[in-house]
C-alpha cells in the first residue's frame, strides 16, 4: 500500500532525515554549541551558588533549563530558512510538493528531538556545578506544560522563519532580534514583575512567561516546604490555568504562522527572493 | 491534434529592481515580455539566448518557483500557478547550479529528496542509482560529502535526482555548463535515451549550439525577454541565411526587437 497517509509519514520523516544526518557531518559544532549552551547555564546558576541562596539557585538552573528548551526549538524552525539559503537548496525544498503544514511538522520534530538532547545534556551539566535535586519535584507535570509550550513557540519559530524570505540579508538578524526579547521580557532567570512597568504588559504576550511559571511552580521554587535536599513540587492542577494560555497561544500561533509564512512565501514568488543569490 | 505537454501564452515577468535608482530608470525593464510557445509530449524544446534573456526565469515560472505578472502557463495540462502543488508532482528540474546539502554525501541527498517527494526509499534509490550508472558513475562515490565531488560528478547526481521520482516533464537549465566534454557527452547522451525510451519531455536552455542541434527538435531563441525566432535548427539557420546555428544566433538575437513585432519566425514543423 501507498496511500496518502504514507506519503505524508515519509515526508515529515525526510525532515527528520535531513536533520539527523546533517547533525551527524556537521558534529563537531554541534558539541560546540551544547557546551556553550552548558557553560553560559552553569555560569548563571553559579551565581546563585556563591549568594548560598537555594531559591535563587534553583530559580536560576528552572530558567536555564527551560530557556535552551525554548530557544532551541525556536531556533531550528526560524532558522530553517536561512540555513536552506545558505546551503543553497531552498528552491529544491520549496519545489517539492510537500503542503507547508508537513514541512512544518517535520521542522518541528526533529527541532523537538534536539531540544530535548541539548536540554538533557545543560541538565547532566549543571548536575556537575551545583548541588540541585530533583527529588520531590513534578517532572511529568514539566512535560506536559514543556509539550503544552512547543506548539506556541512553534508557531512563533514559523513567523520567523519567514524573515529570511522577506529580506536575505536582514532576516537571519531579525530573529535573532526577536529571540533576544523574548528572553528579556519573560523573566526567564528572575520575576517579571522587576521589569520597567512599560515592559510588563509585553511579558504577558510571550508564552515563555507561562511555561517558566508554571514550570517554576511544579518544581517548588518559592515553596516554603521545599528544602536543599528535597523539592515541593506543585501538582498539575495547579497550573492549568498557564496550560490553557498556551494551548489557546499555540493554537493561534500555529495557524497564524503558516498564513503569515503562506503569505510570504507567495509575495517571494512575485518578487524572485526565493532565489538564492539577492 | 496532441495537446501540448506544455503551453506558454504571452508570459510576463518583471523584478523590480531593489536598488533606489533615479525615478527616470525606475520601469523596470521586462524579464519576459510576452513569450508564448508550446512543447509537444516527448519532445525536447531548446531555448537558447544570451546571459540575461530570460532563460531562467521561464524556467523557473514552470517550476512553481516564480509567479508570472501575466500570461498563461499549463503544464501537463494544469494550469500555474492554480495548480501548483498538481505540477510538481509532474517536474523534475536541474539547475546549473548543483544545489544540494554539501556535506551530506550523495546517498543521503538522494534518500532526502525521494522522502521529500514521499517516495519509499526502496523504490526511489534503486531508480537513482540507475540513472548514476548509465551517466558512468561508480558506485563507491556515493557515500563522499558532495563537496568532496567534481563539478560534473555533481551535476550527474543533480540528473539523478530530477529522474528519481519518474517525471514526464524534465526542466533543465544549463544542465551542461561547465562540464569537462566527457561528462557533457555522457549527459548528451543519458538525454537522448531518456527521450527515447521513456518519451520525457524536456526543456533545455544551453549556450551550447552543437547541443541544441543534438538534443532539440524544436529550438527557441531568446533575446531581452523575447522569443525573436523558433523552429528546427535547419530553419532557423535558413531563416537567418545562416552556415551555422552559431551565426543565426548571433544574426537573430544580436539586433533588439521593437514593440510590437512579430517575432523573425520561421515556422515550426509539425
Ligand atoms: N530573482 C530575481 N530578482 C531580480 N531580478 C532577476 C531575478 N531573476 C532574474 N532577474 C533578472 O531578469 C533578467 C533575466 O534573468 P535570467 O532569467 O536569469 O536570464 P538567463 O537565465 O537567460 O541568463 C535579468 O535581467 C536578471 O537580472
Ligand atoms: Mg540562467
Amino acid at each position: 500500500m501507498d496511500g496518502a497517509i504514507d506519503r505524508t509519514l515519509r515526508q515529515t520523516w525526510a525532515f527528520v532525515f535531513r536533520g539527523y544526518h546533517l547533525t551527524r557531518r556537521y558534529i563537531s559544532w554541534v558539541i560546540v554549541f551544547n557546551f556553550y549552551a552548558l557553560t553560559g547555564s552553569a555560569a548563571v546558576a553559579l551565581i546563585g551558588v556563591a549568594a548560598h541562596d537555594h531559591r535563587l539557585t534553583l530559580t536560576l538552573v528552572v530558567g536555564a533549563l527551560l530557556w535552551n528548551f525554548l530557544s532551541t526549538l525556536y531556533n531550528e524552525i526560524a532558522m530553517s530558512v536561512a540555513y536552506e539559503r545558505w546551503e543553497g537548496t531552498l528552491e529544491y525544498t520549496f519545489m517539492a510538493p510537500v503542503p507547508r503544514f508537513v514541512h512544518l511538522a517535520g521542522l518541528s520534530v526533529f527541532a523537538l528531538c534536539n531540544s530535548i538532547v541539548i536540554t538533557t545534556s545543560v541538565l547532566l551539566g549543571l548536575m556537575l556545578f551545583t548541588d540541585i535535586t530533583l527529588a520531590g519535584a513534578n517532572l511529568g507535570g514539566v512535560i506536559v506544560v514543556l509539550l503544552a509550550s512547543t506548539l506556541a513557540f512553534v508557531g512563533l519559530g514559523v513567523m520567523a522563519a519567514a524573515l529570511p524570505v522577506l529580506s536575505p540579508e536582514r532576516g537571519a538578524e531579525a530573529t535573532h532580534i526577536f529571540q533576544g526579547s523574548l528572553l528579556l521580557v519573560s523573566g526567564v532567570y528572575y520575576p517579571v514583575e522587576v521589569l520597567p512597568a512599560w515592559i510588563q504588559p509585553i511579558s504577558a504576550l510571550s508564552p515563555a512567561t507561562y511555561t517558566l511559571a508554571a514550570c517554576r511552580r511544579l518544581v517548588g521554587v518559592g515553596d516554603p516546604a521545599t528544602t536543599p535536599h528535597r523539592l515541593a513540587g506543585a501538582p498539575l492542577a495547579t497550573v492549568v490555568p498557564e496550560l490553557v494560555v498556551l494551548l489557546v497561544m499555540g493554537a493561534a500561533l500555529v495557524p497564524l504562522g503558516l498564513w503569515v509564512f503562506g503569505r510570504v512565501e507567495r509575495w517571494a514568488k512575485h518578487t524572485g527572493r526565493l532565489k538564492r543569490t539577492g | 491534434m496532441v495537446l501540448p505537454a506544455i503551453q506558454v501564452r504571452d508570459l510576463r515577468k518583471r523584478f523590480r529592481k531593489r536598488r533606489r535608482l533615479r525615478k527616470a530608470t525606475a520601469s523596470a525593464e521586462w524579464a519576459l515580455g510576452g513569450v508564448s510557445f508550446d512543447v509537444a509530449p516527448g519532445e525536447t524544446y531548446g531555448l537558447l539566448g544570451p546571459n540575461g534573456s530570460g532563460k531562467s526565469t521561464l524556467i523557473r515560472i514552470l517550476s512553481t518557483l516564480l509567479i508570472a505578472d501575466g500570461g498563461e502557463v499549463r503544464v501537463l495540462g494544469h494550469r500555474l500557478p492554480d495548480e501548483q502543488t498538481r505540477v510538481r508532482r509532474l517536474i523534475g528540474r536541474v539547475s546549473v547550479d548543483a544545489a544540494f546539502y554539501k556535506k551530506l554525501s550523495a546517498r543521503e541527498n538522494l534518500l532526502y529528496t525521494a522522502l521529500l517527494y514521499g517516495l519509499k526509499p526502496s523504490v526511489a534509490e534503486p531508480r537513482a542509482m540507475d540513472v548514476l550508472e548509465r551517466l558512468g558513475m561508480e558506485e563507491r562515490t556515493f557515500t563522499v560529502p558532495l563537496e568532496e565531488m567534481s563539478r560534473g560528478m555533481q551535476q550527474k547526481i543533480s540528473i539523478a535526482r530530477a529522474l528519481m521520482i519518474n517525471p514526464p516533464v524534465l526542466l533543465l537549465d544549463e544542465p551542461t555548463t561547465g562540464l569537462d566534454p566527457k561528462s557533457r557527452r555522457d549527459v548528451q547522451t543519458f538525454l537522448e535515451d531518456l527521450r527515447r525510451r521513456e518519451g520525457t519531455t524536456i526543456v533545455l536552455t544551453t549556450h551550447d549550439m552543437a547541443e541544441a542541434e543534438r538534443l532539440c527538435a524544436c529550438i527557441g531563441f531568446l533575446a531581452h525577454g523575447r522569443l525573436v525566432a523558433e523552429g528546427t535548427s535547419e530553419l532557423l539557420k535558413r531563416a537567418a541565411e545562416a552556415a551555422t546555428l552559431d551565426d543565426a544566433f548571433i544574426k537573430l538575437t544580436g539586433e533588439r526587437v521593437t514593440d510590437g513585432e512579430t517575432p523573425a519566425a520561421a515556422a515550426k514543423e509539425s
